[in-house]
């Protein structure tokens, strides 16, 4: 039985409002996002997929519809109220990370994500065993650099971090914004591969956004395709499973 | 020597100005010129409350409420207002001149014959000059423990990230907008009790005393980290307070080489200049490769 976590109901947003160059982003979308959907989303350059990630995040406002949460309305929430339930990793490795800042004192900040910060001390060597095992986990030597400064790190590691910081504290919805495309093909395959064993053990809800469709059709349970701000493809089960990248190439086309 | 230790003790007092501008140029990358009209600020706020028989340490604290909320209004125009950081602390530097003219009535206000915090019963009977050494350590060591506390604390660790990588502290929680208000109101808390200790020093407030203090402070802080070089965070706090006595020094070295006080703010913009073109200039004069001769084979 599916429970929805998200539901967008008539989200529509405005740019440039009341110019000449009013452009509509989405277009009265509705969307449901149950527990455990692991979602991949494509679609062209300006088809609305950052501005659905922008929306469900809190870094935009819908201009009109609404998005509830477990049925309540959080489309006035701001984007740091959001963080309670929801965590992103960002395209770019540097964005998900405090440069100057360790990599276990990343961690540490991530696992208060959406807490109030009060004047209690962080606790950091206490906590140093356990961060540690849980840097192992990315399987690519991140455990081994837990006092090195995050902006001293690889590209690679620096974004394995970022998913590992978004995922610590378990969120009830995960926002990946083509978070390998900024990686080489081997470290990008390697990351993406550790993405869905950690979606899979830890059952969480996600949507990731990517322009590989090969990445597409053969990760998650549920594709989207979106053009000019609207769903025209929602495949789950026996579709989604059965997609060919072919296939999934002709939505661009029509 | 006489020279020497008061050069010391001053620069013990202004590193307050240095550590409160580390909060915000270093921790939070950001340039507040608030503070050219916080020091002022809290030299008018103190003088004019202990003119008024007020004890001086109220006059200080009161120095450094004023200056908060200095910041305080930097910050909402900065954050609430959307008003650029260098325009929005220009503009409550230039409103602080007139504030401080209200606040004293003249220009010039002199603590003649009024207690101060260097006339504490626990610095009498100490040699000349040793008054500000004394209270300088005192309050520095103070400063610098509740800094190293709460920048161990989360709240702490949320206004480093905020600093570090805005966007990653959104996306964890951490509201941004008030971690820099309250860096602004501590920043410029620190700057106003600084302007209030250094006018009990001089023994007056005058209108102009702000002119140059933000190159004062980030001399404190860019000597630190030029002597210094890569260290902790705990121990950059500590630099910036050496940084502050170094310059004082080098202060003290060129007055007695002949240039006049006039020539100081002049002087203090040619010293900073030269710290921070310092690795520009190592690598132009490829002094990298003299330094290290005799210590790394080369090719």
């Amino acid at each position: 039985m599916t429970n929805p976590i998200l539901e967008i109901k008539n989200a529509t947003t405005i740019v440039n409002k009341g110019t000449s160059s009013e452009t509509k982003i989405l277009k009265s979308m509705n969307l449901t996002i149950n527990e455990g959907d692991f979602i991949t989303i494509v679609g062209s350059n300006g088809a609305g997929k950052s501005t659905l990630f922008n929306i469900i995040g809190g870094n935009l406002v819908v201009d009109s519809g609404q998005i509830l949460l477990h049925g309540q309305d959080i489309s006035k929430e701001s984007e740091e109220s959001r963080t309670r339930f929801l965590s992103r990793v960002f395209q770019d490795p540097k964005l998900g990370t405090a440069p100057r800042m360790t990599v276990a004192e990343n961690l540490l900040l991530a696992k208060k994500r959406g807490s109030t910060h009060g004047l209690h001390s962080r606790k950091l060597k206490q906590q140093m065993d356990e961060l540690t095992a849980y840097a192992s986990k990315m399987k690519n030597g991140l455990e081994k650099r837990m006092n090195t400064a995050t902006g001293n790190l690889s590209g690679g590691q620096r974004q394995s971090l970022s998913f590992l910081m978004a995922t610590l504290k378990k969120p009830d919805i995960l926002l990946l914004d083509e978070h390998t495309a900024a990686l080489d093909p081997k470290t990008s395959r390697q990351l993406l591969i550790t993405t869905d064993e950690r979606i899979r053990e830890d059952n969480l809800t996600a949507l990731m956004i990517t322009h590989h469709l090969e990445d597409a059709v053969k990760y998650g349970n549920r594709l989207i395709v979106l053009t000019d701000g609207k769903i025209v493809a929602d495949l789950t089960g026996t579709e989604k499973e059965s997609l060919t990248t072919e296939k999934l190439y002709s939505y661009f086309e029509e | 020597m006489g020279l020497i230790v008061s050069a010391i003790g001053q620069g013990l007092l202004w590193a307050i100005l240095g550590l409160g501008l580390f909060l915000t140029f270093r921790i939070l990358d950001i340039a507040d010129m608030t503070v050219e009209g916080t020091f002022p600020l809290g030299a008018a706020v103190g003088v004019t409350a202990i003119v008024n028989g007020m004890s001086p340490i109220v006059a200080t604290l009161l120095a450094m409420l004023a200056g908060m909320t200095a910041g305080l209004i930097t910050g909402l125009l900065y954050t609430k207002g959307k008003i650029p950081i260098l325009l929005a602390g220009i503009l409550v530097m230039t409103a602080a001149y007139s504030i401080n003219l209200r606040i004293m009535g003249k220009s010039n206000t002199s603590l003649l014959g009024h207690n101060t915090l260097l006339k504490a019963d626990f610095l009498k009977g100490l040699p000349t000059y040793y008054d500000s050494v004394v209270l300088g350590m005192i309050v520095i060591a103070v400063i610098t423990l509740l800094l190293v506390f709460f920048l161990q604390t989360d709240l702490g660790q949320a206004f480093i990230a905020t600093g570090d990588n805005e966007k990653m502290a959104k996306s964890l929680g951490i509201h941004t907008d008030n971690m820099k208000i309250m860096g602004l109101m501590v920043s410029n808390a620190m700057v106003g009790g600084c302007g209030a200790l250094i006018a009990q020093s001089n023994g007056y407030a005058d209108i102009n005393m702000g002119i140059g203090t933000i190159v004062i402070a980030l001399a404190s802080i860019i000597i630190g980290e030029v002597v210094f070089g890569e260290l902790t965070l705990t121990q950059r706090l500590v630099a910036v307070t050496l940084g502050s006595i170094i310059y004082r020094l080098l202060l003290l070295a060129v007055l007695q080489i002949g240039f006049s006080a006039n020539d100081l703010n002049l002087l203090s913009s040619i010293v900073l200049a030269i710290c921070m073109m310092l690795p520009q200039l190592s690598k132009a004069l490829h002094l990298d490769t003299v330094f290290s001769k005799g210590d790394k084979v080369h090719d």
